[in-house]
């Protein structure tokens, strides 16, 4: 399918934006302003200000002597971006793919789209008026090749909807700044004598890019089509996505599950029959007043099961906030992943880490309290007893080694050993009385020392000495002794409770 | 005339169980190793598909508790069983589960902030039948919630408990049982130096249809061993637990 562009330009996009805000400035002459090498310059112009022949770069006092009731405020710096940024994503109403193209305009990839709207025109004329209501003058063009859109919208007087395949005849008659050429080949170009694009477009490549540089020309085959140019959407588009536009605007939670539910079966079934399930997914809801709603899910494991997604989803429902109401619905899979089909009644009934059933709950659970809170471990080779073991990243993660059972480890183990005072009667003897949290522990019986070596290549340190004890209450706990006994600077410590 | 007698009254007794939402355990009776401990159980088995509240003092306390469930757990969870242990203040060592017979990578351990949602996610794990048991580390609970606990749980035949460390209140709950375990001096033979198997007291404060009482019990080798059955040959050859 051919291409076709849509180009939009804001003729005075920050002025509008202060008008809207402060309507009594529409009908007068008003400007924004900012300081520069300690004068005041114009940076926007509004229609009655321009009509004046006061335009953007003059200097402030300058303009004042020839309007004197010019309204002046100051310019927000980066207003125009803001601005187009929002518009941009309200603009996703016509076509997915929109991009910003600063200072003062849109780039709308319209191919395939216009038909929806009844043909070009419709199209482009709702765009104008859509944006009109909104308070913006705007110039539209759409034509085949962004440059040409770009340079139709801004300079020319002939109709905006150029068909497909004439946008090198619409280009003819315009000034050479409509190729978006930087200031100084303009002025070179305007020296010359050539006043229109028709003057130079048939001159051999060779000899225009000696006298105006590569970039001339690259800037003249985009607008003709013959080098293809990008645009980079505001927001990307996901391969997995679901759309649903409503007539009506939706307020009720009860409409947004079935908008939901509607999305979530269309987007499984193509995912089902890709043999893909998914692993995040956003549904997100366009507000009438352009405010985008959104809630995000995650799975443990790709899944393609609507009702499984659907409950995950719907914890997460009331946050979203209609207003005024929703007029689309876009469902979108950023992560997606191979799914094989399993023979699902093979695995019914089976417990096990395999289970489906358990990573849905996982799913569910990770869902409310977040995935952080949720740990599975498996063996390490480490003797350290805080190294013993490791963070399992997910369900199906199968340990490369085993858990010992040849050494006795307490069931309850304190996260940060701490001191104790004991008193013990000879080296590399288990003590005989420990105070810990003000109270004192008889020891009865007892065994070790093991003695465990700090690993020198992971942390430098001294080695612990544990002992396992029981006291006359038939308590039993795991000490250890940080350093030799000899050693001026040993510690004692208490580390575990065992069962 | 009395075997009629007797007959009328089991099936009585079975029908009261029955209408108080206890399934009938035949076909899913479990050998919870207990020995003559299994007799006070209603039916003569130990209530699976059923909420067990466990109460403790003190950290020596719940390292003993934790070391029963573990126990329990060991025949529960079989040998591809997932057990879910959720808690706010978590001090359970995963590899000394390896001492009981369980491999600690078949636990999932959700570490939360806040009881409520320790209560939410024990709720919503009890719901789910993929899993063997699901442990939860509440300090608090009210009757309503632990009813709500145990609907979830006759629906799914999930086994669940509650461990009360510390707790401020002691309430009625909705829980099967209530149980107690303090450790005892561990048994040495002939005065050998070290320390002996772990031993508990164990104390079945309240049950439902099932008789309450106290046990010393042991662990032996991987399996429970109440202490008046403890022949003194042998053991020492084995391995011991912590």
């Amino acid at each position: 399918m051919d291409k076709r562009y849509v180009s939009i330009w804001f003729r005075h996009l920050n002025t509008d934006w202060f008008s809207l805000r402060q309507p009594q400035l529409r009908n007068v002459p008003f400007v924004l302003r900012t300081p520069s090498h300690g004068r005041m310059i114009i940076t926007a112009t509004n229609a009655v200000a321009e009509a004046n022949g006061i335009n953007t770069g003059m200097v402030l006092a300058d303009a004042r002597a020839v309007v004197p009731e010019l309204e002046v405020l100051d310019d927000i710096p980066d207003l125009s971006e803001k601005l187009l940024k929002r518009i941009a994503e309200w603009c996703i109403r016509f076509t997915p793919v929109v991009a910003i193209d600063l200072p003062d305009g849109l780039l709308l990839d319209v191919t395939g789209c216009s038909h929806l709207w009844g043909g070009d025109e419709n199209y482009v004329s709702d765009i104008i008026k859509k944006l009109k209501t909104r308070g913006y003058d705007v110039r539209v063009a759409m034509t085949d090749t962004i440059g040409a859109a770009w340079a139709v919208a801004r300079f020319s007087k002939e109709p905006l909807v150029i068909a497909s395949n004439k946008h090198i005849d619409a280009l003819m008659s315009l000034p050479p700044q409509a190729l978006r050429l930087e200031a100084d080949v303009v002025d070179r170009l305007h020296k010359l004598g050539l006043h229109q694009i028709r003057q130079f477009i048939k001159m051999p490549c060779a000899s225009l890019r000696r006298r105006f540089g590569q970039h001339f020309l690259m800037r003249l085959d985009m607008a003709l089509g013959q080098q293809i140019e990008t645009i980079q959407p505001v927001q990307p588009i996901e391969p997995y996505q679901e759309r649903l536009p409503c007539l009506e605007p939706i307020v009720t939670a009860t409409g947004i599950e079935i908008a939901l539910r509607q999305l979530l079966e269309t987007l499984c079934l193509r995912l089902m029959q890709e043999q893909k399930g998914l692993r995040t997914a956003i549904f997100k809801g366009y507000r009438i007043d352009g405010k985008i709603e959104q809630v995000d899910i995650g799975t443990s494991r790709p899944s393609h099961n609507v009702k499984h997604l659907f409950k995950l989803f719907e914890i997460k429902l009331p946050t979203i906030e209609p207003d005024m109401g929703i007029e689309l619905f876009v469902l979108e899979a950023p992560k997606v992943e191979d799914h094989l089909p399993m023979q699902e009644k093979m695995w019914e009934g089976s417990v096990g880490l395999e289970d489906m059933r358990l990573s849905e709950l996982i799913d569910r659970l990770a869902n409310k309290v977040g995935i952080q809170t949720i740990h599975r471990y498996l063996p390490d080779e480490h003797y350290w007893p805080e190294r013993s073991f490791k963070q399992s990243t997910s369900l199906q993660e199968k340990s490369t080694t085993v858990w010992r059972k040849d050494k006795l480890r307490p069931l309850q183990i304190l996260r940060h050993p701490e001191r104790i005072d004991v008193t013990a009667p000879i080296p590399d003897y288990p003590p005989m009385v420990f105070r810990y949290k003000g109270k004192v522990h008889h020891i009865v019986k007892a065994d070790g020392p093991e003695r465990i070596e700090q690993e020198w290549w992971l942390q430098q340190g001294q080695h612990r000495d544990y002992y396992r004890v029981e006291d006359e209450e038939g308590h039993r706990y795991w000490l250890f002794r940080l350093g030799h006994y000899h050693d001026e600077t040993y510690q004692w410590f208490i580390h575990g409770f065992f069962a | 005339m009395l075997d009629a007698k007797t007959d009328i009254l089991k099936n009585l007794q079975s029908d009261i169980l029955r209408l108080q939402g206890f399934k009938s355990m035949s076909n899913v009776t479990l050998d919870i190793g207990l020995g003559s401990i299994t007799n006070t159980f209603p039916n003569g088995s130990f209530p699976l598909g059923a909420v067990h509240e466990f109460l403790s003092t003190q950290i020596e306390d719940a390292a003993s508790t934790s070391g029963f469930i573990a126990g329990l757990l060991s025949s529960l969870m079989g040998n591809n069983g997932i057990t879910l242990w959720i808690s706010s203040s978590r001090t359970l060592f995963p590899p000394a589960l390896k001492s009981f017979g369980i491999e600690p990578d078949r636990f999932i351990f959700i570490d939360l902030q806040k009881e409520k949602d320790a209560i939410w996610v024990m709720d919503e794990a009890l719901k789910c039948n993929a899993l063997s048991a699901v442990v939860g580390e509440i300090r608090e609970i009210d009757f309503t919630t632990s009813r709500r606990l145990q609907l979830a749980v006759e629906q799914s035949q999930v086994t669940g408990f509650i461990l009360r460390n510390n707790y401020r209140k002691l309430n009625t709950t909705a829980c099967v049982s209530r149980w107690k375990i303090t450790p005892l001096a561990s048994v040495l033979n002939d005065n050998l130096p070290g320390v002996g198997f772990p031993k508990w007291k164990v104390e079945l404060l309240r049950i439902r249809n099932g008789k309450a009482g106290t046990w010393d019990v042991q662990w032996i080798n991987g399996g429970f061993i109440p202490v008046e059955s403890i022949s003194s040959v042998s053991i020492w050859q084995q391995q011991k637990a912590g």
